[in-house]
């Protein structure tokens, strides 16, 4: 296995079993795909076509039902392997918690010591922004603001791998463009590999490096699209002439497989 | 509707006020029942003077106390496991389902031939009533908490008792009072009615002589007792569902 290759996954699917009268349902694949250390991927599909599962696969939440996933050449066994983490598109905030002490979380029970604690969970919310809002409470926030707290507990564990899965899907237009140029920021600094999940084909084509089109179910990748943008880019990306061709192709990718899963001929 | 506190405590007010005139004027006979200002007389003499009384008080509380411990301490963990187990949720659900219309107290014998007649029958008696509220309460709680927890802990690779203890828990809280409540409200009923029943002492036993000495002023201090007691536990529990209500939700 090349050392470029942070994670890889072999000819996997997922089977939800027969129950109650109802035939066994294939989710997913068969997938081979890998993710290169530090790269941005996108995963576009349509509702329905498993990119969810895929997610859940990936980070140990959820095991194929055949195929095998390996990150930085281990085997992932249901568990959540250590390196890598997750944000999802649920509000995850825990609300008996103030900001600081949500972010903190994480590492208190890692047995990380205090005043390294203090330093990271600091170093956190401020990175995200969060910092005159320390000791308030979830309730206090709003939901984009709590989805970068959710995104700095992430953060202050410092995953080498991290998954998104649709994390801006409950945020206005333009808190997702502003999110974005903040996971881009983050992504920058950490040099993280990030695979963000999502329906939303411009937040994939701004964030994205490469940009994977998945079908409709049993979600198979069908396409992989390089976007060829710069590192250092933001959410002005949306006006360059190239985005618009780029978002265009995906469409033009994924219409047939989403008419399918609505089930329009 | 402005002040629903203010129209509770007037509602309260009223109610009283009209059974002062309905056992002033006769139209409630005294043999029944005695106006609530005697009540509360009599209670603060009971209180000052009767030289059985604080024994009986701290005997029946020192039982509730520990009914309600054993209630909802228990009652959260037996909840915890069924809720990890589903297939001991599905055998166990009718159980549960059907346990308040069982009479617990056909049991009491029971307990007293296997502990006596004595604070340990008591106790379990008021947990046995409770326990099975907290237990239900604790299913609805744990159903209540959102999915993604559950996926956050095991991102963070929390073992299942720290999970339980440190999210699933405080999660459950604010769901958790329901049962708490009934909790407490059945332990008393336990114990009371227990104590009622047979006993060497406490307030239900008091509360029996009373009864069947016709000594109303003592039977209804007594009543206004435990009814206070009661009402500044539930308050009490209240206004802490409310306050972390207020906290999380901001409502």
């Amino acid at each position: 296995m090349s050392a470029d290759v942070h994670v890889t996954l072999a000819a996997v699917t997922r089977v939800y079993p027969a129950h109650s009268g109802h035939a066994a349902v294939q989710a997913l694949g068969p997938i081979d795909f890998s993710l290169r250390r530090g790269e941005f991927v996108g995963v576009v599909g349509p509702s329905g076509c498993g990119k969810s599962t895929l997610l859940e696969i990936v980070a140990g939440l959820a095991m194929p039902t055949t195929g095998t996933v390996t990150f930085e050449g281990a085997p992932v066994r249901q568990q959540v392997p250590d390196g890598v983490g997750v944000v999802f598109q649920e509000d995850a905030t825990f609300p008996w918690l103030t900001v600081r002490d949500n972010v903190a979380f994480g590492l208190q029970r890692a047995g990380v010591d205090a005043a390294e604690i203090t330093r990271r969970v600091d170093d956190a919310i401020a990175f995200m922004g969060l910092n005159a809002f320390r000791t308030a409470y979830p309730s206090q926030l709003s939901g984009g603001m709590r989805q970068r707290v959710c995104i700095a507990r992430t953060l202050v564990l410092r995953p080498r791998l991290i998954l998104l899965d649709e994390p801006f899907g409950a945020l206005d237009q333009q808190t997702r463009l502003l999110m974005g140029e903040e996971l881009l920021r983050l992504w920058r600094e950490t040099g993280a590999t990030v695979m963000l999940i999502t329906h939303a084909l411009d937040e994939a084509a701004m964030l994205s490096d490469r940009v994977a089109v998945m079908s409709s179910r049993p979600g198979r990748f069908i396409s992989e699209l390089e976007t060829h943008w710069p590192r250092e880019r933001d959410s002005r990306i949306v006006s360059e002439p190239g985005f618009g061709l780029f978002t265009s192709r995906l469409w033009e990718l994924i219409r047939d497989e989403s008419r399918k899963a609505l089930g329009i001929a | 509707m402005k002040h629903p506190a203010l129209w509770r405590a007037g509602i309260a007010a009223g109610l009283v006020l009209a059974l002062e005139l309905l056992c002033r004027t006769g139209v409630i006979n005294a043999f029944t029942m005695i106006p609530p200002s005697k009540m509360l007389v009599a209670l603060a003499e009971m209180i000052r003077h009767a030289n059985w009384f604080w024994a009986d008080a701290r005997y029946t509380f020192q039982n509730v106390a520990a009914a309600i411990v054993l209630s909802i301490v228990p009652g959260f963990l037996i909840g915890l496991v069924i809720h990890a187990v589903p297939r001991l949720r599905r055998v166990l659900n009718p159980v549960l389902l059907s346990y308040y219309s069982v009479p617990t107290f056909v049991f009491y014998p029971l307990l007293i031939v296997i502990f006596g007649i004595g604070q340990l029958s008591l106790t379990i008696m008021g947990a046995m009533f409770g326990v099975v509220a907290m237990i239900s309460s604790t299913l609805t709680a744990i159903d209540r908490i959102p999915r993604v927890y559950g996926k956050v802990a095991r991102v963070m690779r929390i073992d299942r008792w720290r999970t339980a203890l440190r999210i699933t828990l405080p999660a459950a809280t604010p769901h958790l009072f329901t049962g708490v409540k009934l909790a407490v409200a059945y332990s008393v009923i336990g114990v009371i009615a227990g104590e009622f029943i047979l006993a060497t002492a406490g307030l239900g036993r008091r509360l029996s002589l009373s009864f069947n000495e016709f000594d109303n002023a003592t039977m209804y201090g007594l009543i206004l007792l435990i009814s206070i007691v009661v009402a500044i536990i539930n308050g009490v529990l209240q206004r802490w569902e409310a306050r972390i209500y207020r906290r999380w939700y901001r409502t």
